[in-house]
């Protein structure tokens, strides 16, 4: 124990502990609504195709931060306004993120600098983070949470109802556009702390685990919130503490260890879907 | 329109007033010449086989589906203006399945779920949302998931829900659909006391109107794209319906039943 306080000594622990917390509880709010959604597939595509805008950002030689951002917010408008339809979202997203993959393997073969960087965002690299990229995170954290602060009601009323929704004047459309911009900014941030590959595990690991335990969204974003949080900070100084394994492993195994028995033992409310035709619609 | 039921009736106050409403989709003429005028507190019972524009009439009511020609007014505004005072409950959601809320957030949803901003917790407002699970009889199922519930027990809380934004006109569809004879007859009873006692205008689609006969006032009956409204002993003649689907129909009475046949359904 002591030896985990010594660690706080640290400037690059603290600073790692501040980044990884405003990512943690950006990542687990923006999570719930996307595990709601059942748009988890967007969430695992976003960080993937920040990674050709970070790869791209290496090549210019500015902050790969800024070019995660550039083209997360694009793909997710993209996303937003070409997959309305539920039915072929997935293809949508998928086209899109596998054709970013190839950009960011050809701006990888283009580069001829330290690959270190590039691997790094990758797998994250959340020790490693400067100080002003930690300011970053939190304002562009903190600006993310404010959004879905102002959207929450209509956001949640169009994730769970968006027929009443519609007929209520909620701009469904509208909302999913903003939704998926708002997650293209957690995911670029996210992808510093966990790696474009790993950052999954934090956008819907405390969120899913979440649901499957308490029912109120009130109730489930805080507990998400706490599990991330819990899973960044006993990652981190786990990881530190041993000095070899990575933090992003530590943090995605916490989360798989923390879901893996509330999948098999927690019965969420069973599910008798009646005949009664859920997916159909009428003129 | 050459039967008198199929005009509208004079109305001091009409909550909804069609006049000769066209509605196509894609490229199919659903609606044409259809009118029709809805009073305060009526119970108005939508009828017609599949297909007939049913719940396409309900969205053309919220502004949803816009007519091709024709006027719709409701509460005195052009038809999607007013649907803050409008208690929809539309047939087939995502959220009857639902199996990650309680049936209380999802009744919230008709309160203030199109508000902005978080909505931090109000006394006033969960008491509002106490009475009218009370309206109900929801209140006992308010902490289970909608999914884990029954069809009927659901529909109580889905009218629950349109009841939140105090309406002056409910829109319901097919409330009846895939209810067993019993929980049919809970629903009819609820709809009807809603009715009165709120003085609340209801306009709902259904099949069958027989479980309903002695409880409405008056039915919309929409065939063959044209509709007739009025009295159901009225509209539901061998005259009026043959007129409408422009086939013989006849009209069966027996046991206090009514059946249609002979007609395209």
């Amino acid at each position: 124990m002591t030896g985990l306080i010594q660690l706080l000594r640290y400037p690059f622990i603290v600073n790692a502990l501040v980044t990884g917390s405003a990512v943690a509880v950006a990542a687990a709010a923006s999570g719930y609504f996307m595990v709601c959604r059942r748009a988890t597939f967007a969430g695992h595509a976003l960080p993937n195709i920040g990674f050709a805008g970070a790869a791209g950002a290496v090549l210019m030689g500015i902050e790969p931060v800024l070019g995660l951002f550039a083209i997360t917010i694009l793909a997710a408008v993209a996303m937003g306004v070409l997959a309305r339809d539920l039915r072929d979202r997935d293809v949508t997203v998928g086209v899109i993120m596998t054709f970013a993959l190839g950009l960011g393997f050809l701006f990888l073969a283009l580069y001829s600098g330290y690959a270190q960087r590039v691997y790094g965002i990758l797998f994250g690299s959340i020790l490693g983070i400067s100080v002003q990229a930690s300011r970053l995170t939190v304002a562009a954290a903190a600006a993310s949470l404010a959004a879905l602060a102002l959207l929450y009601r209509p956001l949640l009323f169009s994730t769970f109802d968006p027929e009443l929704a519609v007929a209520r004047g909620v701009p469904v459309s509208l909302l999913s556009v903003l939704f998926l911009v708002i997650l293209a900014v957690i995911a670029s941030l996210a992808v510093q702390v966990m790696g474009a590959l790993l950052l999954f595990t934090l956008l819907v690991g405390p969120a899913a685990t979440a649901t499957r335990i308490v029912k109120s969204p009130p109730a489930a974003i805080a507990l998400a919130t706490g599990l991330g949080l819990l899973y960044v900070w006993s990652g981190t100084m786990a990881a530190a503490a041993n000095g070899t394994i990575p933090v992003s492993f530590c943090i995605a195994s916490i989360s798989f260890l923390v879901y893996l028995p509330v999948r098999l033992f927690v019965r969420p409310a069973s599910r008798h879907r009646e005949a009664a035709g859920h997916q159909r619609r009428t003129a | 329109m050459s039967s008198p039921a199929l005009m509208p009736g004079p109305s001091p106050r009409p909550v909804i007033s069609a006049e000769r409403i066209r509605v196509d989709l894609g490229g199919r003429t659903i609606l044409s010449e259809v009118s029709f005028a809805i009073e305060d507190g009526e119970l108005v019972v939508i009828l017609g086989p599949n297909g007939a524009g049913k719940s396409t009439l309900l969205k053309v009511v919220l502004g949803l589906i816009r007519p091709v020609t024709g006027r719709v007014s409701v509460l005195g505004t052009p038809a999607g203006r007013a649907n803050a005072r409008i208690g929809y409950v539309p047939q087939f959601r995502a959220i009857e399945a639902e199996t990650t809320l309680r049936a209380r957030d999802v009744v919230r949803f008709g309160l203030d779920g199109n508000r902005w901003g978080p909505g931090w917790p109000s006394r006033a407002r969960e008491r509002r949302i106490d009475a009218v699970l009370e309206e109900v009889d929801g209140r006992e199922l308010a902490k289970a998931a909608m999914g884990e519930l029954s069809g009927g027990e659901r529909q109580r809380l889905l009218i629950a829900q349109a009841l939140l934004s105090d309406p002056r006109l409910l829109l319901l569809d097919e409330p009846l659909a895939s209810l067993d004879l019993g929980r049919e007859q809970e629903i009819i009873t609820l709809i009807r006391r809603v009715c009165r006692s709120r003085g609340v205008a209801v306009l709902f689609v259904t099949h069958d109107i027989n479980p309903l006969l002695s409880d409405i006032d008056r039915v919309l009956y929409l065939a063959n794209a044209r509709g007739a409204i009025g009295r159901p002993d009225q509209v539901i003649t061998r005259e009026t319906l043959s007129d409408l689907y422009g086939a013989p129909v006849e009209v069966v009475k027996t046991g206090g039943r009514v059946f249609v046949v002979g007609a395209r359904t």
